[in-house]
């Protein structure tokens, strides 16, 4: 009689993290508390049903404007990500790539406000500067990962420009080029959120419609918004490309001025703490109680809700992933139901989960079952597309079961590895998205971040961004070192 | 009346033609050897029997078909999972029942796998790996076995173990095999392929395994 062996490492990290889920679960703040939610519910059904594109004259030009921030900021954030990518060996580099890159678009947004105003630089470096440490990191590894061997056949004496030209970039191009063009995706989504700020783009009409019950102008945008994301590879050219830059940079209204003295008053005093800008005998002690009461009034709980929500989101996100994949694997539906499932899964990823939290909330009122439906839908939707996609390479036996029983035998056991992978490589997305829902008036970081940006207490909100940065790159390490035991592994195409 | 018959078939991949006009009849009880080089079609013959009896098949393919990511059991288990209900194979997904457990055993016993049934088959020997999927297929309750080339990762000793268990647990056996000595001492009906087409089709009784050469020549063109 042999022993059943201990769990793999694999069940007892699954059952380890479900664990910590519940038990936030059990003291998370869930619930529907509006008078009838269905009943909005249906409406906005009715409005989404009937579009009218033709209900605002501003469609058109904020769909321009949400382009051109996109654009610009991605593409600033791509050459600036290049050459950071080539001085990755620095350390330096590095970790200021990953500290720019745990700032959310939102909260880089807040503070550009502040020293520019509305001026398109506002949304433009709110992109460009965290995609700018992300792409730095990325491209690092695919250059990291390219074939090195042809270094061998190399005349000796050969430059160090010339060899990078010939052996390392052509390799690494493709890969730049496919990344590129998910970063302009992600780009998309993010100008469009940067109208919840105040910025013109499709957000700052989206807020306006819905708040207002006008279901059928919200419905109009964002159709507009999923067929400019779908239709993405017909229209981004490389070609093209120097016309819809040139063109981005002349709709932007750039008449906006911004003050240098307010600028430099922003850097040098406002983000200063303020028992320090005070100054004084008791500077210090003050100081001590001005940390001390962030710690224990905003820091502490905001962190508590963050993380909590974070490792709700985590686990919903992994069940929804191995509902959604599913949809659209040949080894388990038909052609037409496979349709339907690229539909829905491409509406559920190209929908920013900031959207998606505004929209619930409002049907649902505060807690925080808008954040982990909205989060868990959007990411769930993004890794069950690639899981997805990934069934397609899995090469059934001629006689292998079929239905439910083919997919708890024959997939999930194959596709488990490579989930998870994901969804740890997530995890920090997850929880930069969990801060910056806090803007919607759910008690994580971001709630006190918007709050104190609200009462012009900057010192507090550059306080509070710095320890949800130092949080997210926490929480990138912890994932790190899971990933690693594991060995679980992304692939460059997942990224 | 004969367990599978094949009347003028056709077969192949993508539009190429791989097997064509063949015909074969195959009666219940019979050990048959499919022999021939390797790009012949007895992969492609095999799969059309195959087609033909699928209900009462076990199939033992070339690459295995095992699920790297589970234990031995749950791959010899997957022999079943068409027979059982889908509660029982969810609950012995997760934590495999006694009585399943020990109906898995008796098969992993005669294989001599019994002490690897809770091992992930990514751990396992070539072997051992190969006859994990021999358990599922006779595990399986069809009562027609066909097989890829099922000895070709073992040694000799092995591969004369796993052909007697075929051969006092499935009623019928179509195997595909490039070892031409061991095709004749296991099989008592050898059928040849050469170029798509049958070629041979005798009762081994009294072939050596030089009587195949035939088979294997190069062409001349």
């Amino acid at each position: 009689m042999t022993a059943r062996p201990a769990p793999s490492p694999l069940a007892r990290t699954t059952s380890g993290f479900l664990l910590i889920a519940l038990l936030c679960l059990i003291f998370a703040d869930i619930a529907v508390t509006t008078v009838d939610p269905w009943g909005e519910f249906a409406k906005l059904l009715q409005g989404l049903i009937a579009p009218d594109f033709y209900s605002t004259d501003s469609l058109a030009l904020s769909m321009g404007y949400t382009l051109s921030f996109a654009l610009v900021g991605v593409a600033l954030g791509n050459v600036m990500g290049f050459l950071l990518a080539l001085l990755f060996f620095s350390r330096i580099v590095r970790v200021g790539c990953a500290f720019v890159r745990a700032i959310h678009e939102l909260f880089w947004a807040l503070i550009f406000l502040q020293m520019f105003g509305l001026s398109p630089l506002t949304g433009i470096l709110a992109i460009a500067i965290p995609y700018s440490g992300i792409i730095a990191k990325v491209y690092a590894e695919i250059l990291e990962e390219g074939d090195r061997s042809p270094l061998q056949s190399l005349p000796p004496g050969t430059g160090r420009t010339s060899t990078f030209m010939f052996v390392r970039l052509p390799d690494a191009w493709a890969h730049f080029r496919t990344y590129s063009m998910y970063r302009l995706e992600c780009g998309l989504r993010s100008s469009a959120v940067l109208g919840f700020i105040g910025l013109p783009t499709l957000g700052f009409h989206l807020e306006t419609a819905f708040k207002e019950g006008h279901y059928s102008e919200v419905s109009a945008l964002l159709i507009l918004f999923y067929l400019v994301i779908a239709s993405m590879r017909i229209w981004m050219k490389k070609p093209l490309l120097p016309v819809y830059l040139i063109g981005a940079l002349a709709i932007l209204p750039w008449g906006v001025t911004f003050s240098t003295s307010n600028i430099v008053r922003f850097l040098t005093q406002d983000i200063v703490p303020h028992p320090i800008r005070a100054g004084g005998e008791n500077m210090m002690a003050n100081l001590g109680d001005w940390a001390g009461m962030l710690l224990t009034h905003q820091i502490w709980p905001g962190t508590i809700a963050t993380v909590q929500l974070t490792m709700i989101a985590l686990i919903a996100t992994g069940f929804l992933t191995l509902v959604f994949f599913p949809l659209i694997s040949p080894l388990l539906l038909g052609r037409v139901s496979r349709s339907t499932g690229h539909v829905f899964l491409v509406v559920a990823r190209s929908t920013p989960e900031y959207l998606l939290a505004f929209f619930l909330l409002h049907l649902w009122g505060p807690s925080m079952l808008p954040a982990i439906v909205a989060l868990s839908l959007h990411n769930g939707a993004i890794i069950g597309h690639l899981i997805g996609r990934f069934t397609e390479t899995i090469q059934l036996r001629v006689d292998a079961a079929g239905g439910l029983n083919r997919y708890f035998y024959e997939i999930v056991p194959r596709v488990y590895r490579p989930l998870l992978a994901l969804l740890f490589y997530r995890w920090e997305v997850i929880m930069r998205e969990t801060a910056i829902l806090g803007m919607l008036g759910i008690a994580t970081l971001g709630f006190y971040i918007d709050s104190a940006f609200a009462d012009l207490r900057f010192d507090r909100a550059l306080f509070l961004i710095l320890v949800t940065a130092l949080l997210n790159i926490g929480v990138d390490a912890i994932s790190r070192t899971v990933r690693a035991r594991l060995r679980l592994q992304t692939t460059l195409e997942h990224r | 009346m004969s367990l599978i018959e094949l009347r003028d078939e056709s077969a192949g991949y993508n539009g190429t033609t791989i097997l064509s006009g063949l015909s074969l009849k195959i009666d219940p009880g019979e050990r048959i050897a499919l022999v021939g080089e390797s790009g012949a079609g007895k992969t492609t013959l095999l799969r059309l029997i195959h087609e033909k009896c699928a209900a009462d098949a076990a199939l033992m393919p070339q690459n295995l078909g095992l699920v790297q990511a589970l234990t031995v059991f749950h791959n010899v288990y997957m022999g079943r999972l068409d027979r059982y209900s889908l509660a029982r194979n969810i609950r012995n997904l997760v934590w495999p029942a006694r009585n399943d457990v020990d109906d898995v055993r008796k098969v992993l016993s005669r294989l001599r796998l019994e002490d690897k049934i809770f091992t992930g088959v990514g751990e396992l020997s070539g072997g051992q790996y190969q006859r994990t999927a021999l358990g599922r297929a006779l595990f399986n309750p069809g009562r027609i076995m066909i097989a890829d080339e099922p000895v070709s990762a073992v040694d000799e000793h092995q591969a004369r173990e796993i052909l007697a268990a075929m051969d006092s647990e499935k009623e019928t056996v179509v195997l595909a095999m490039h070892d031409r000595a061991l095709a004749i001492e296991f099989a008592d009906r050898l059928i040849g392929i050469r170029g798509g087409r049958v070629v041979m089709d005798t009762p081994s009784d009294g072939m050596t395994p030089e009587d195949l050469d035939e088979l294997y020549r190069i062409d001349p063109e």
